[in-house]
């Protein structure tokens, strides 16, 4: 769970940064790691939509009671004669769902608080600074687990609730550091001299020249929320019954699936969450070496053109 | 000298909302948790007199309004006492007492350990480019986007129940004393190398894909190129100009990761039965046992907050920037 | 009448320690319509600091600024008035357009917000590119800021400070990021503008040469004050401020004159260890003569602020006390 956002990106120095507009395919060809990530997100995504629409009960009991995986049960079956297989299927979406959703709320909370505290400065400024450094040095997980506990209804969204508000910090830090060294560019300057109102000069003159870090934050925090929520639900924290890798880790270790040497039954999920994390973070990598051009495996030391290649970056004299 | 005081005022505020945290937290149960606490004390055992004063200072409940329960609640937490834990028949700060030093003790040596070996791994992919470190980097990035009682699971399974070669759960052997010699402390040793095995496998990726990124860029700046070009030996220029620089950050992310794997590994001792202050938090929550819950969240805390001041504080004096300032 | 009055501007900056920091102190100076006024001085005396606090992007610590004779507003309707009359060009044509946005929508903002009727948003677009010759206007309309050279970038900047038909236009080293060749294009396009749109010009450089040739009046600056003042060629012909001889490189040439040539304590004192003169340098003095330490003609009553004087063509002054007739007569006779 300690996937920093990588300094590289937090850096707020970069030049190229505010002139990062990702240009789709551009991005993609440059950064293999972005492809890769991209490929596995949209392959779990599939996964999700295919369970709305083809699998009505997951859980369904059959009397193959923990069978390893052969031709017919591809993952075998689990000591209720679950199919596993099946599980992993209509497990995908609740998953993700709860990092995409707890991921865009702690995203909001972060532009609002950062991105909206710096441009404002003064006071104001000062107090969320303080509040987002608090809320980041406080222990995040043990006090999911507290709230989580005392609460005890089950369900996703207070789930979603709960991390989105413990895990916006680090992200907003990020975003304030940004803004304040875009806030004082010449082109808000001048917006402000046409005569634009803050709120729209926040919001149409900066936050795209921020997106690439919003995305990367957004991204950092869905891998928080799918590895908190997955530990949850290992504890049997939240609803036990719903369908999510977390809870069939959760089943497998409760139901003695290491003693029975069921292997089949515990490894798929943690995999897949394993693979997911690893698609996101790859994305990040990815999104890394487009904000930073030093950053890509080629071999080529200091590029002389940047993914922005026709920016002046080089040119100015 | 004025950073180091602007820090100590940095972490008391922060201490501050954290105790204010603790204090809201137990306004999420139904009815009064005072009282459902001491009846539940009352089914095993005899609490002793005065409990359910301090459980009402605790929960913040009782006659009074809110600032009273909040004023009587800091004057509780500020005498470190938490009452008694009908769950480990204990008081509350007798059980943080004996599981914390455990968990510090694995926490610490695992993170400083797989910092250390994922910054060099990290400097040198950077600094080599070499195509095998350069490999590993997808490696570690899957290890790291596993959660870490996964990870754990998997060495318990694969060395318990497969190999039968190391003790599955526990922090040292039960019929054995803590004592300073050498029995009990290599069995403490064996007991924790699976659980140290996790926390220093999932960190790695982070630390070294930081670094990596870090030398990088670091390596292309101006100044590490006039080095070279003026003939400095390349080792001496990594050394001397760049590592220093490039690990800066990476100290950064030290302090934020620790909240982090403390975090991680309260699911990772729940799989090793290591009965570290995480163990004890998840037995407080299963048994609804209240005042432990407040008394760990409190001592976790401020553990990782003194953590993360030591941190800054070594980080003052590692920066030049911020030595300028004082 | 004057467009534009500044009376006494002064702003401080907030240091992380010690005192603030005066980086504009009690500075005054009035804008004409049709004309232009060169600020001239070295790096870090205030040029662009006094452009921002007119521009009414930082708010000054006190002085006054009167548009047409009446105050500036300083929030609300007020404000928006006084900045649509006010309208700045920037230093760096890189950083002073949105790399998001197409040069179309640059021009279209100012347009729409100070209230230019809808339908003919577009026509009013292409006759802005028009006017700082960007051809053919729909397609330059079309492109990004990167896709623009340095010059291109500057001319679609002065257009968006054309849009809302500004009265003045504050142009903070509007050239000196551009390449050498086309440097005087821009100028000429300045120049030209304001005699067209009877524009009030507040022209901010290091370049003595092109302040002369485009500028009525010019201004010299020095860590803050305006350390000389008056029409652009008595000033560039006969730099009468030691600092503004030295920025000209034209002190030798006053001496020549004859008229100057007085007796330097400091020089000499500062000869004897370089260090000495850096370190006097460093500290700005609240009281005397700021120039003092570099002043290869500071006398003891330098340890005065000196007040303008007449050098003695007409509206030309400096702030030096060589030009009081009491001192001039005294350092003469001690010769
Ligand atoms: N926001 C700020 N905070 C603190 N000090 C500032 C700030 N802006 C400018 N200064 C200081 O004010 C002084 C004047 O700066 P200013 O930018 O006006 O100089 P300038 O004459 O435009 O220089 P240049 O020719 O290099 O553009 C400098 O010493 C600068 O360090
Ligand atoms: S007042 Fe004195 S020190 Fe200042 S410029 Fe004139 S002669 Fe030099
Ligand atoms: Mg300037």
């Amino acid at each position: 769970m300690s996937l920093p956002l990588s300094p590289a990106a937090a850096s707020p120095d970069g030049d190229a940064s505010s002139r990062a507009s990702l240009r789709g395919w551009r991005v993609l060809r440059r950064s293999p790691r972005m492809f890769v990530g991209l490929c596995i997100v949209f392959f779990f995504v599939l996964v999700a939509l295919y369970r709305t629409f083809f699998i009505h009960n997951g859980n369904a009991l059959s009397h193959q009671v923990l069978k390893g995986p052969s031709a017919h049960d591809w993952l075998g079956t689990t000591q209720l004669g679950q199919n596993v297989l099946l599980q992993l299927i209509a497990s995908a979406g609740p998953t993700l769902l709860v990092g995409f959703a707890a991921g865009l709320l702690a995203t909001i909370l972060a532009v609002v608080i950062g991105i909206g505290g710096a441009f404002l400065g003064g006071r104001s400024d000062d107090l969320l600074n303080l509040v987002t450094n608090v809320v980041l040095v406080i222990p995040a997980v043990p006090l999911i687990i507290v709230v989580s506990g005392f609460l005890k209804s089950g369900g996703i969204g207070p789930i979603i609730v709960i991390i989105a508000f413990t895990s916006w910090a680090g992200v907003s830090r990020v975003l304030r550091g940004i803004t304040l060294t875009m806030r004082n560019r010449d082109f808000i300057s001048a917006s402000k001299l046409s005569g634009e109102r803050t709120w729209r000069i926040i919001i149409v003159e900066l936050l795209p020249n921020t997106v690439a870090f919003v995305i990367s934050g957004f991204i950092f925090t869905v891998i928080f929320a799918i590895l908190t929520q997955a530990g949850l639900a290992f504890l049997g924290l939240g609803d036990v019954n719903a369908l999510t890798w977390g809870n069939m880790l959760y089943w497998a270790e409760v139901d003695g699936a290491l003693e029975v040497h069921a292997w089949w039954w515990f490894l798929p999920p943690g995999l897949c969450i394993a693979l997911l994390g690893t698609g996101l973070a790859l994305i990040n990598f990815g999104l890394d070496e487009v904000l930073n051009p030093r950053l890509r495996s080629q071999r080529a030391f200091r590029p002389k053109t940047s993914v922005f290649d026709d920016t002046p970056v080089a040119e100015v004299p | 000298m004025k950073y180091f005081a602007r820090k100590c005022g940095f972490y008391l505020v922060a201490l501050w909302g954290a105790l204010t945290v603790n204090f809201f937290i137990p306004r999420l149960l139904p009815g009064n948790p005072a009282q459902i606490m001491l009846g539940k004390m009352e089914m095993t055992s005899t609490p002793p007199p005065g409990e359910y004063k301090i459980l009402e200072h605790l929960m913040g409940v009782g006659q009074g309004s809110i600032v009273s329960h909040y004023w009587a609640y800091l004057v509780q937490v500020s005498h470190l006492d938490f009452g008694f834990s009908f769950s480990q028949g204990e008081t509350v700060t007798h059980v943080i007492y004996q599981a914390l030093p455990w968990t510090l003790a694995l926490v610490g040596t695992a993170t400083v350990l797989s910092f250390i070996i994922g910054t060099t791994l990290g400097a040198l992919a950077g600094w080599t480019r070499n195509r095998w470190l350069e490999a590993l980097v997808p490696v570690t990035t899957f290890l790291t986007a596993m959660p870490y009682f996964f990870v754990a699971l998997i060495l318990v399974y694969y060395f318990g129940f497969i190999m039968h070669w190391l003790p599955l759960s526990g922090d040292s052997d039960p019929l054995l004393l803590p004592a300073w010699n050498w029995t009990f402390f290599s069995s403490a040793l064996q007991h924790a190398i699976l659980p140290a095995a996790t926390l220093i496998l999932v960190q790695l990726g982070g630390w070294m894909m930081s670094m990596r990124n870090m030398t990088l860029t670091t390596l292309s700046e101006d100044y590490v190129w006039a080095a070279e070009a003026k003939g400095i030996k390349s080792r001496r220029v990594m050394i001397g100009y760049a590592a220093r620089n490039a690990i800066l950050p990476s100290v950064t992310n030290f302090a934020i990761s620790i909240g982090m794997v403390v975090g991680g590994s309260i699911l990772m001792e729940l799989v090793f039965s290591y009965q570290g202050i995480g163990y004890y938090l998840i037995q407080a929550v299963e048994n609804d046992d209240y005042s432990l819950v407040q008394g760990i969240f409190f001592f976790i805390s401020v553990a990782v907050l003194l953590a993360n001041f030591i941190v800054d504080v070594m980080y003052g004096f590692i920066d030049p920037r911020t030595r300028q300032t004082q | 009448m004057s467009v534009l009055e500044v009376r006494q501007l002064t702003v401080d900056f907030a240091q992380r320690r010690g005192p603030k920091f005066r980086a504009v102190d009690e500075v005054s100076f009035e804008l004409y319509a049709g004309e232009t006024l060169a600020l001239v001085g070295e790096s870090g005396s205030g040029k662009s600091t006094i452009a921002r606090a007119v521009s009414s992007l930082i708010r000054p610590s006190s002085g006054e600024i009167l548009l047409n004779g009446k105050r500036a507003g300083t929030r609300g309707r007020r404000l928006r008035e006084y900045r649509r009359a006010v309208q700045m060009v920037f230093q760096d044509p890189f950083a002073s357009l949105n790399p998001a946005f197409s040069v179309g929508h640059h021009l279209r903002r100012p347009l729409q917000i100070y209230g230019h009727p809808r339908e003919d948003l577009d026509i009013a677009v292409e006759g802005l590119l028009e006017s700082v010759s960007l051809v053919p206007p729909t397609l330059m309309a079309s492109k990004l800021p990167h896709e623009l050279s340095g010059g291109q970038r500057q001319r679609v900047a002065i257009a968006r400070a054309l849009a809302p038909q500004p009265q003045i236009i504050l142009a903070d080293e509007p050239v000196s990021m551009l390449d050498v060749s086309i440097r005087l294009e821009i100028l000429n396009l300045l120049d030209g503008l304001k005699r067209e749109r009877d524009l009030a010009l507040l022209y901010i450089t290091h370049d003595l040469a092109t302040a002369r040739h485009f500028s009525t009046h010019i201004m010299v600056m020095y860590r803050g004050e305006i350390v000389e003042r008056g029409l652009a060629d008595d000033v560039i012909l006969n730099p009468s401020h030691p600092y503004t001889q030295l920025l000209a490189g034209s002190a030798a040439g006053a001496i020549r004159s004859g008229r100057r040539q007085v007796t330097a304590p400091v020089e000499r004192q500062a000869k004897k260890s370089n260090i000495a003169l850096a370190e006097l340098s460093e500290t700005v003095s609240a009281t005397g003569c700021r120039f003092r330490a570099r002043c290869p003609h500071a006398m003891e009553i330098c340890a005065e602020r000196p007040v303008e004087l007449s050098v003695g063509d007409p509206g030309h002054t400096a702030k030096c006390w060589l030009f009081d007739p009491k001192f001039r007569a005294k350092s003469t006779t001690t010769r």
